[in-house]
């Protein structure tokens, strides 16, 4: 601990259950609160999945969770929608940014907590309140919506006479999705604010890690898009369930029924959903992003290549990706100039995107890797990454697009750059972070296992859904038993179905490892990885107010690995110049 | 460690110290009209308020915006389905008033400034009740529009309005609810605690007010000139 630290004391730690583990304002436990949050929905998630897969191979099975059993195509349906939703909302866009941005984020810049502690513990309550309304859809009558996670209009803005679903399941869906948005919108108020004002003396903006560049970046395109998200979101709880027809056009006759809209715009949706749904792909990806960088530079004992140049590149990567929406609407008949622009716009996001590749590159480049789980999960990412992305150059060009665009090929790009990338971008924090949180280790063996079954699993899952695609395979079919030309494909399917169970399956060794650690994995000390960022410095778990009352001043940037003369591989960031150890002495 | 070793230099030089903290506050309009903090590890900086309302308004501006470009966009896309209806009159009168909420509430802070808490506490409560007469006035400005029989579901322009104007006033009626927890706190003499202080939490609800009535006045040319 150096000489400069400020001894202070905060507050008193809160003693009563409630306050402690419940209604905390701790950023520590609201980050443990959302991860176990992300951590139920992607259990659902997964179940959902592999029914869908079952599905999909032996249409006439019999399967559990299914009202009587055999799954109807409404039902495929909606548990697409489900699948989409609680993976995009509830994990992807919770555990990186809420879970681990939360809990780590005011421990890297040496910050007692965020900047609002009373916001944060709101904000994770409403996200709470969200998930419930969203597995309420299970539940109610007619069951979950089956208009897609995209929920797109006119489907989802008619109600009941749309299809089964249609009624309760879509407004207790949008009513989800609102307190989502405002419960992020409250989160990335309070990032913006803590890496704004609360940052350590001498820890300038360009010495904080590149896992807080992630989550500030992600939680400026967070408060630009929720609200946009949410807008929409009224308008269409509004013609469900007042009459209006903002996204509902004149002459729609559902089961020979005329129904009494006029003069709304189905496209209006597509715009407004759009708008915010490209910024939350890289809602979801950019805090892996940072994650990736931190683990790398620190598993390769080197700085990170180009850190400059990364953060400029996550800037980039944000600010682009609010003039590319328009590429999901491809097939949306929009006039080809405009689709021209899209595309040009989302080529352009290739740039900073091989940046940040390279980079990974090059810090990897001659380096003595050690390949710890963590380790091994941002390799991952690096590399699913880059094999979902290339497919969306190919995307990009609304002449391919148009052709592809409603097949597998889509839900293997997207499955691999955004959401296994993004995933691997998780565990890999989960692996690295896990000693910090709870203060003991996670088992290497068990996570190395972990690692090999899900990288090679996720591959065998998504590789070959691009093949599917390419023939013709139709995503959101139920059944394409009676499509002849797909049927060359069923061993293809076969195959991809056993991957996802065999993946889905080794799921469960992360599981054991996880809750078998926490209670009997080996004692962590405070700096089992030998890195250099502030949440290395203090106790693990750390004490309430993250330092013990001596907070940090920062003398360097986060990557100081392998210094020439200085004896030790790492120099912390809170070490005075004077104290760093040279080489040859004690 | 020998005295006399020179400081190893890291790969990235450490730069000279440099506190991030400490300097004056980046909003000085609206911020804390005290003097600079000095860093206290422990504190959210009171300038902090300022800067998160700021951004918050961010967020919000970015919703109105959202419905704005979709009414616009809307309009487009469906046009000849799109028709037009006479704006209430009583709007120019909300109007005035929101304006002149806002230029009692700068009287107010003056007043905050030079200690004057008699005056402060008037013009303070004379701003909340203005606010409350705006919100008064948009109920009655619905009820002329549903005289004329001009529903929420007549037409998407109508449906519009009605969701401006009902997703303001909500702001609105935070602000109202903002102005009067800070007039019960201030008479109760504002117990000293780590949070807020006095002079951010009126700073603070200003801006927010300020925002409001600069909303409220945009979405009215708006609809003066799309209507």
């Amino acid at each position: 601990m150096s000489a400069h630290a400020h001894s202070f004391h905060v507050s008193e730690a809160p003693t009563g259950f409630i306050r402690k583990y419940i209604f905390s304002i701790d950023h520590k436990v609201i980050g443990i609160q959302y991860f176990f949050l992300a951590l139920t929905a992607v259990l659902v998630g997964v179940v959902l999945s592999v029914l869908m897969r079952i599905h999909l191979l032996w249409p006439a099975a019999k399967l559990p969770f299914i009202p009587n059993g055999i799954m109807t195509p409404a039902q495929y349906l909606a548990l697409v929608t489900m699948h989409g939703t609680l993976m995009v909302f509830m994990v992807l866009t919770t555990a990186p940014q809420s879970g681990f941005g939360n809990y780590f984020l005011p421990i890297q810049i040496g910050a007692p907590d965020m900047a609002f502690p009373h916001l944060n513990m709101l904000s994770f309550w409403v996200t709470f309140v969200s998930f419930l309304c969203l597995i309420s859809a299970f539940f109610v009558p007619d069951g979950a919506p089956i208009s897609g996670w995209t929920a797109y209009t006119p489907l989802s803005g008619m109600g009941q006479i749309s299809g089964p679903g249609e009624g309760w399941g879509q407004t207790m869906w949008i009513v989800s999705i609102a307190f989502f948005c405002l419960g992020s919108l409250l989160g990335a108020l309070n990032f913006i604010a803590t890496i704004i004002d609360m940052r350590a003396p001498g820890m300038s903006l360009f010495r904080m890690p590149l896992t807080c560049w992630g989550w500030f970046v992600t939680a400026i395109l967070g408060l630009l898009a929720f609200g946009i998200l949410l807008a929409g979101g009224v308008l269409l709880l509004l013609d469900r369930t007042a009459g209006t027809s903002f996204f509902l056009p004149a002459g729609l006759v559902v089961t020979d029924q005329l129904q009494p809209h006029s003069g709304g715009s189905p496209l209006l949706w597509q715009h407004l959903f759009w708008f915010f749904g490209h910024p939350e792909v890289y809602i979801a990806i950019l805090p892996g992003m940072g994650v990736a960088s931190h683990v790398l530079s620190t598993f390769c004992r080197k700085p990170i290549f180009g850190y400059k140049a990364m953060v400029i590149a996550m800037n980039a990567i944000g600010f682009l990706g609010f003039m590319v929406w328009g590429h999901h609407m491809f097939v949306s008949g929009m006039n080809p100039y405009s689709g021209f622009a899209f595309s040009i716009m989302t080529m352009a996001i290739g740039v900073p995107s091989a940046i940040k590749t390279f980079n990974w590159l090059s810090t990897l480049w001659g380096s003595k890797i050690h390949f710890d789980p963590p380790m091994l999960f941002a390799l991952g990412f690096v590399s699913l990454f880059v094999s979902g992305g290339l497919s969306g150059i190919f995307l990009a060009q609304p002449a391919v697009d148009n052709l592809l665009h409603a097949t597998y090929y889509v839900v293997a790009h997207f499955h691999l750059v955004m959401g296994v990338a993004a995933i691997f971008g998780i565990f890999a924090a989960t692996y690295f972070w896990f000693p910090k949180m709870f203060g003991r280790m996670l088992n290497e063996k068990l996570g190395k296992i972990h690692f090999w079954f899900t990288f090679v699993g996720a591959y065998c899952i998504f590789m070959p859904m691009h093949f599917l695609g390419l023939v013709g395979g139709i995503r959101r079919y139920a059944d394409y038993t009676a499509i002849s030309y797909l049927q060359s494909m069923h061993p293809l399917t076969m195959f991809i179905t056993f991957a996802a169970f065999v993946t889905a399956i080794a799921q469960l060794v992360f599981l054991f490892n996880f809750f078998w650690s926490l209670k009997r994995g080996p004692k962590a000390g405070k700096n089992p990885w030998n890195a250099t960022s502030l949440e290395w410095i203090t106790d693990s778990p750390p004490a309430h107010d993250n330092f013990g009352g001596q907070y940090p001043s920062v003398y360097r940037g986060p990557y100081e690995y392998s210094v020439p003369g200085a004896a030790q591989d790492y120099i912390p960031q809170n070490l005075e110049p004077s104290q760093v150890a040279r080489e040859g002495r004690s | 460690m020998s005295v006399a070793t020179p400081p190893i230099e890291t790969q990235r030089q450490a730069a000279p110290f440099r506190a991030s903290h400490g300097g004056g506050p980046p909003f000085r309009l609206f911020g804390n009209d005290g003097e600079p903090e000095p860093w206290q590890p422990g504190r959210t900086p009171q300038r902090t308020y300022a800067l998160g309302m700021m951004v918050g308004i961010g967020a919000s501006s970015m919703f109105f915006l959202a419905l704005v470009s979709a009414s616009v966009v809307h309009r487009g896309l469906a046009q000849n389905a799109w028709m037009p209806f006479h704006l209430p009159s009583l709007l120019w009168l909300t109007s005035a008033l929101a304006v002149a909420s806002s230029s009692t509430l700068v009287r107010a802070r003056r007043k905050f400034k030079a200690g004057d808490w008699q005056s402060f506490s008037r013009w303070w409560t004379i701003t909340a009740v203005l606010g409350i007469c705006f919100l008064s006035g948009q109920v009655l400005a619905w009820r002329q529009l549903v005289s004329q029989g001009v529903y929420l579901i007549s037409n998407p322009s109508v449906s519009f309005f009605y969701v401006f104007t009902v997703a303001h006033g909500l702001h609105l009626l935070g602000g109202v609810i903002a102005l009067f927890w800070i007039s019960w706190r201030q008479s109760r003499g504002w117990r000293k605690s780590p949070g807020i202080s006095r002079s951010t939490a009126t700073s603070v609800a200003a801006l927010y007010w300020h925002f409001v009535t600069v909303l409220w006045l945009f979405l009215f040319s708006f609809f003066l000139i799309g209507g």
